[in-house]
């Protein structure tokens, strides 16, 4: 699964971070989201609810 | 006088149903169906198309050609001023760069990390509070003891606002979420808030402290473009303001909600760590922000059919939205097993709620807590007796006097 954030669309919602923590972080200075690192198989599921969640549609998934 | 012509659409806001008072109006379920997008006639006296499918809610609220350059609530407001000049520093009327720029300098404040930090300090007031319920004489407004002086002293430790002050701003704050308040009242009630933030930011520019103000003061310094004052105060005021509303609404309405439904409360009870859940789902159900968000179009668009032009205008009916069948089944029960994270009862798109993490934790450890400690929790009046808030922006109850058994 190939992970990648628009950060430029990023506003900082979190709902990222909430829904698959181990992937996503924000940086401290802006709230902006990045990738912690790429999912593994166990939080596919996660990461693509980390999609689904996102007010931005920032988070685009290629699997 | 020249009489307008009365309008052909029905009257927004739909009136909710006579039976039960969480759910929001009985026809948008045959809207959802057979007019997704229709016209309805708002206060303000123009007609605005109404979303209230959750497909096309999700789409609209994250499309930039629809504006926010309106407050969100310009709708139910009674002959609205549209034309009205948008506040430097109103972040919630402000598109694309202007908007996020503001939006970045604030975000650092409410991300997950830095909302989690808090939480130790949330459980305590919390806790504080439900040691003064359970000292004072029975029965007790819930609402004025414990819902709105939580969120109130949060949001003012945060900001850095005096908590001793909260007799001033709670009242200045609750006139200006009712929509029935004559204008040139609420106008007034604006300027004094105004006055008082001026006069707090000017004391934070004097002398910084650890609290949020100060840091975004010094935050827009370090960039190309400092806050101005005036942005500051209106941010200031925007913050006070969505931090206890909505939070004091959503925890005595679910308090109410779960006390309505007690097999749903004793598994609260009994797993409080089905909070977060929990939480998800009576944000959904109850979608305190009765009455959507508005925007204007700006470019003519195509949605569910229907051809938008530019200028018109648009309801988001988000309440609609989290009771829409084909996304949640069985979308009026209350359920607190579901899995409800994708509501949109914090909106959607670039505008999605910026303190939505402190909200969450907020409702989490209330709701962790309060039917924990007070296992007897019951009202004290009945039920039909509770006054519902039909008129302010953020639904709720007006007093929620409850009472308990004294522990054995
Ligand atoms: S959910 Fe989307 S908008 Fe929110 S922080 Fe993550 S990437 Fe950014």
């Amino acid at each position: 699964m190939d992970v990648t954030i628009d950060q430029d669309g990023c506003v900082g919602a979190g709902q990222c971070v909430l829904a698959a923590p181990g992937v996503f972080d924000q940086r401290d200075f802006d709230g902006v989201a990045f990738i912690l690192k790429e999912p593994d198989p166990d939080q596919h599921d996660a990461t693509r609810d980390a999609a689904l969640h996102c007010p931005a549609q920032a988070i685009q998934l290629l699997e | 006088m020249t009489e307008t012509p009365a309008s052909p659409h029905p009257p927004f806001p739909l009136g909710r149903p006579t039976g039960c008072p969480f759910d929001p109006a009985s026809a948008y379920a045959a809207l959802r169906e057979e007019a997704p997008l229709t016209k309805v006639s708002t206060p303000a006296g123009v007609d605005a198309w109404m979303v209230s499918r959750y497909d096309d809610l999700r789409t609209v609220l994250r499309d930039r050609r629809l504006s926010s350059r309106l407050a969100p609530s310009d709708h139910v407001v009674e002959d609205a001023d549209l034309d009205r000049e948008v506040d430097a520093g109103s972040i919630l009327n402000l598109d694309g760069a202007e908007h996020t720029r503001l939006r970045r300098l604030l975000t650092t404040e409410f991300t997950v990390k830095r909302i989690e930090a808090l939480r130790p300090r949330i459980q305590q007031i919390i806790d504080v509070h439900i040691d003064a319920l359970l000292a004072s004489p029975r029965p007790v407004d819930l609402v004025r003891d414990f819902a709105l002086p939580i969120p109130s002293l949060v949001i003012c430790e945060l900001l850095g606002v005096p908590y001793a002050d909260r007799d001033v701003f709670q009242r200045q704050s609750a006139q200006l979420v009712a929509v029935d308040v004559p204008l040139p009242e609420a106008e007034a009630v604006a300027a004094e808030m105004q006055q008082y933030m001026a006069g707090l930011v000017m004391a934070k520019l004097e002398q910084p402290a650890d609290d949020l103000l100060s840091r975004l003061i010094e935050r827009a310094n370090s960039t190309e473009r400092p806050l101005s004052m005036e942005e500051l105060v209106s941010i200031g005021i925007t913050l006070l303001i969505a931090g206890h509303e909505t939070t004091a609404n959503m925890i005595a309405l679910s308090t109410l909600v779960l006390l309505r439904n007690p097999d749903q409360l004793k598994v609260l009870q009994e797993h409080p760590e089905l909070a977060p859940t929990a939480t998800e789902e009576l944000l959904r159900y109850l979608s305190v922000v009765q009455f959507g968000v508005f925007r204007q179009v700006t470019e003519d668009m195509e949605l569910a059919s229907e051809q938008l032009k530019a200028g018109e205008f648009l309801i988001a009916a988000l309440s609609a939205g989290n009771r829409d069948e084909s996304v949640y089944p069985a979308a009026d029960q209350v359920d607190l097993s579901r899995r409800a994270s994708t509501h949109l009862a914090f909106g959607f798109g670039p505008h999605q709620c910026l303190g939505q993490q402190l909200a969450r934790v907020e409702l989490q450890e209330v709701f962790t807590r309060l039917y924990r400690r007070i296992p007897t929790l019951r009202l004290a009046v009945p039920f039909e007796e509770i006054d519902f808030k039909h008129n302010t922006l953020v639904y709720g109850v007006k007093a929620l006097p409850v009472t308990w058994d004294d522990p054995r």
